[in-house]
């Protein structure tokens, strides 16, 4: 055996080292981590039997604020809660049964569309499924 | 204790791999020194390039999804919520497109050392071939992301691709997995990037790598010195010094310039502004943007087209068409076309960035 | 005339304006090549919605276009142009008719003219002052385009410009004792902002707040009711204070006094407080109570928006250096909508309301700045990682070059002793 020098040594440990340090990250990533979904497709909005009909209640979809309204016939509707004006969170009218954003008076029926004020554009509609006890929005595809 | 182990070890391996012969073989190879040899470094790169874009893409599959509802999302995450994922993708698309720069180099400087001449010439056309083959994961690999401008590169693309005479229309369709950019296109798009293409990869650089191995490395017209340096171990750790210090730029460009996450694609949306596809095919893009539509009563986008397609069919028959350099003879005239086809390339490409506008 | 003429006259008289466009013209013909005004009428036409509702100058002016001389042209039915104080009445002919406005347009009102007797422009003009606007005014002549297009005069973003002609001419407007600086005001809000940089069409013009043919400034009692059109919660939340009352027994405008009319700026806090320039110096004075619960209200409003602007560029700082905080990005946006909600509620000067509101941002923007210092962290430790990698490739590069060099003169070595054989 050559005797070792310190160059060989020093090439020897540097390149330990590297190698450590790039398969930290590699095994950091591979194990799977705390954080859940990749995708927020699709999140329980509620509890069945939450909501009473002609009520409604926001919330977090994704990332932004979304309104699940449980109508006066009894239909559940879900829908982004961003008003397509200026970005404020509309909410519930139950005597008119419309969304309406309180920032400039604009105002949706539950189909998203605009009845009046100064929103440019519909709101966007999400999908609806109960399973169980729960209340699941969903992207439409 | 530990050299005993490791020589039992050694001896075992050696017994069933044959070992010792394989290195008495490795022993041999040799690599010639003189004043252009800092040029062979650039085939090493490229192979310590793509076998990091192998690892790197491997890692990524474990989180990506090829789906329309979750491609985009699921790039948010490894951005974002996976330990060092930022890491993992930053280094995947930078890497790509350096790897795809220094192949351009290593052609020209291959070119320009006429190292296509023979018995050379069929390194030359693999390398055409992964060339071309690395563009296509370059074009394929954009899309997956599903973000507003892959989305819209892609289908600029694909609308030049299809112009082409006769085969146009059943190409884009094929390309595209349809009539437009769509889930079928993403699935499409996955499939030729993960297997396809690096079956084919494999098997072209496998050949590639052979021929080198089996011809040595060839030397410049002309070139009297007789110096060479042992393979291994001189001109691995050389490579190696060039792999480090690539990695300190890799590193770099990861952390200060992270790749973006982009919009989610939205098919509905008029297409952006400046929409153009990556720097490596801007020099074909600004060439037909600049192209008169008419020429002689054929469509100029066409012709242009034509154009490359017969130009990249000469660039790969060079071997066979440089007949001087066959003779081992000095080749000008090849030079002079490789510089006006470099200068156009450079030229083109700069000039996309420098004039939006056009 | 015989049978078979007179049916002809009739069928022709009957198709004749389906023939307008192909139909001989001589208004058009010779006006075309006389000079300026007289020619510009032609060039307008072009454009005009009339003319694509099949309309020609005969059905405004009379006259028979199919006559060549000047004089059989202009014959008995020919009205000429009318003068200004007739204009209003010369439109009305037919917009005021329900029955021939039905033929061309159903949809469209027919109450413009008798709208526009109502307005301050109608009733000057009846009191004889032919300054005062007429539909040519506004809307032009000739070459009068749809509202919805946006080349029109009375398309929104134009409508500033086109009363502002005359309202902001000092001379024409010398004797009506108005001022003449709305246009300038306006293009300084917030309102002209939102419709001349952002495009949003929904923003109001002249017209929103003061009516377009039944034209009036509002009554200072009903400039509040004008306002709320738009901002029916801040109108509603006012009716719950203590000022309602106070401004409606001083005769104050509600908005108004405030706000301004026309040159209607961003709100901020800085309208809020014991001094100037805050609005409250203007009746409270300092020290009162009123001045007081100003300086409180204006504390807590400033901390949360001072903290919300801290978070904010924190999350950029962050996000230049690379780290993704798409995510809490969103959640400012909710903290956002609270800060407006806070300012908002200063109308009904509900302080523990308001205070309650600031209270609830503040906590949701504690989580933002939590993620925000967690991003900032995160690029922390890439860049220290980086150069914890550096170091050790440097280092690494190092030894190579070492080995490289030792390689290299061992060979020289070798070489230099005359062994050829390589290593």
């Amino acid at each position: 055996m050559k005797r070792r020098s310190f160059i060989d040594i020093f090439f020897g440990g540097s390149l330990l080292a590297t190698i450590a340090a790039f398969l930290y990250p590699v095994v950091r990533y591979v194990l799977p981590s705390k954080s859940t979904g990749v995708i927020q497709n699709s999140v329980t909005a509620a509890k069945v039997g939450e909501l009473p009909p002609n009520a409604a209640k926001i919330f977090k979809f994704g990332s932004t604020p979304a309104v699940l309204v449980n109508t006066a016939e009894g239909t559940l509707v879900a829908l982004s809660a961003v008003c397509t004006h200026l970005t404020c969170t509309v909410r519930y009218d139950g005597e008119t049964g419309t969304l309406f954003c309180p920032c400039h008076n604009g105002r949706f029926d539950l189909s998203g569309n605009v009845l009046s004020g100064p929103p440019p554009r519909p709101l966007e509609t999400y999908a609806v499924e109960v399973t169980g006890p729960d209340v699941i929005v969903s992207r439409k595809s | 204790m530990a050299p005993k182990i490791g020589q039992s070890v050694w001896k075992f391996l050696d017994e069933r791999f044959m070992l010792s012969q394989l290195i008495t073989f490795g022993k041999k190879k040799t690599v010639p020194e003189h004043r252009r040899s800092f040029w062979y470094f650039f085939g090493g790169i490229c192979l310590f390039l793509t076998a990091i874009q192998i690892a790197t893409g491997i890692m990524l599959l474990l989180y990506y999804t090829p789906h329309i509802d979750a491609a985009h999302e699921s790039i948010h995450f490894i951005m974002s919520g996976v330990k060092f994922g930022w890491l993992i993708r930053s280094i995947h698309s930078w890497t790509a497109n350096i790897l795809i720069g220094l192949l351009f180099v290593h052609m020209f400087s291959t070119f320009f050392l006429k190292a296509y001449r023979k018995p050379r010439e069929l390194t030359w056309v693999t390398g055409f071939f992964l060339l071309v083959l690395f563009m296509a994961f370059g074009f394929s690999g954009y899309l997956l992301p599903w973000n507003e401008l892959s989305y819209f590169a892609t289908r600029v693309g694909t609308d030049i691709a299809g112009s082409l005479p006769f085969i146009g229309k059943g190409l884009k369709t094929f390309i595209l997995g349809g009539p437009e950019v769509s889930q079928a296109t993403l699935s499409r798009f996955f499939w030729f990037h993960i297997a396809l293409l690096p079956m084919a990869a494999l098997v072209l650089i496998g050949i590639h790598i052979f021929l080198v191995q089996t011809l040595g490395m060839s030397k410049p017209i002309g070139e009297q010195g007789k110096k060479e340096i042992p393979f291994f171990p001189d001109f691995l750790y050389k490579d190696a010094l060039g792999w480090t210090i690539i990695l300190v730029v890799i590193g770099v460009l990861c952390v200060f310039l992270p790749w973006e996450i982009g919009t989610k694609a939205d098919p509905l949306a008029s297409t952006p502004l400046g929409i153009k596809p990556e720097w490596y095919f801007t020099f074909m893009f600004t060439t037909l943007k600049l192209v008169p539509a008419h020429i002689l009563s054929i469509e100029g986008e066409k012709l242009a087209i034509l154009g490359f397609m017969a130009g990249g069919l000469l660039w790969m028959l060079v071997p066979l068409l440089d007949r001087r350099a066959g003779r081992e003879k000095r080749s000008p005239l090849f030079t002079c076309v490789g510089l006006a086809v470099a200068a156009y390339i450079v030229i083109m490409t700069v000039l996309t960035y420098a004039l939006p506008k056009l | 005339m015989n049978i078979r003429a007179t049916r002809l006259f009739v069928s022709a008289a009957l198709f004749a304006p389906l023939l307008a466009f192909g139909q001989k013209n001589s208004c058009v013909d010779c006006h075309s090549q006389l000079e300026d005004e007289l020619k510009a009428p032609v060039a307008a036409l072009a454009a005009d919605v009339h003319a694509e509702y099949g309309l020609g100058c005969k059905d405004c002016h009379g006259g028979a276009p199919d006559k060549d001389d000047v004089d059989l042209a202009k014959d008995k039915s020919f009205k000429g142009a009318p003068k200004r104080s007739d204009i209003p009445r010369f439109c009305g002919g037919c917009h005021s008719n329900a029955a021939a406005m039905r033929a061309f347009n159903p949809a469209l009102r027919t109450d413009q003219l008798s709208q526009y007797e109502t307005s301050r422009h109608g009733q000057l003009l009846k009191a004889g002052d032919t300054k005062a606007a007429v539909c040519t005014d506004c809307h032009g002549v000739h070459g009068i385009q749809s509202a919805r297009l946006p080349k029109s005069l009375t398309f929104p973003w134009n409508i500033p410009q086109t009363c502002g002609r005359c309202h902001s001419d000092k001379t024409l407007m010398a004797n009506y004792g108005i001022p003449t600086d709305q246009l300038d005001d306006y293009k300084a809000s917030v309102h002209a902002k939102a419709l001349f940089d952002k495009k949003d069409l929904s923003a109001p013009v002249c017209n929103d707040c003061h009516g377009n043919h039944g034209a009036f400034p509002p009554s200072v009692t009903s400039v509040a009711s004008v306002c709320r059109q738009c901002h029916p919660s801040t109108g509603e939340l006012f009716i719950k204070s203590p000022h309602k009352k106070a401004f409606d027994e001083l005769g104050v405008g509600e908005c108004e006094a405030c706000h301004g009319n026309h040159k209607i700026l961003a709100p901020s806090t800085a309208m809020i407080g014991a001094d100037e320039p805050a609005v409250c110096a203007q009746c409270h004075e300092k020290g009162s109570r009123g001045s007081e619960a100003a300086s409180e209200l204006r504390r807590d409003l400033d901390g949360f928006e001072s903290g919300f602007r801290a978070v904010k560029d924190l999350l950029a700082q962050a996000r230049r250096k690379g780290v993704e905080v798409g995510d809490a990005e969103y959640k400012l946006q909710d903290v956002t909508t609270t800060l407006v909600t806070a300012k908002n509620l200063t109308h009904d000067l509900d302080t523990a309301g308001i205070a309650k509101t600031v209270a609830d941002g503040e906590t949701a923007l504690a989580e933002v700045r939590a993620a925000g210092e967690k991003a900032l962290d995160e690029a922390r430790f890439r860049r220290r990682g980086l150069g914890v990698t550096t170091v050790l490739l440097v280092l690494l590069a190092a030894a190579l070059a070492l080995k490289i060099r030792r390689m290299a003169r061992a060979r020289q070595e070798r070489e230099g002793s005359g062994d050829s054989k390589t290593s």
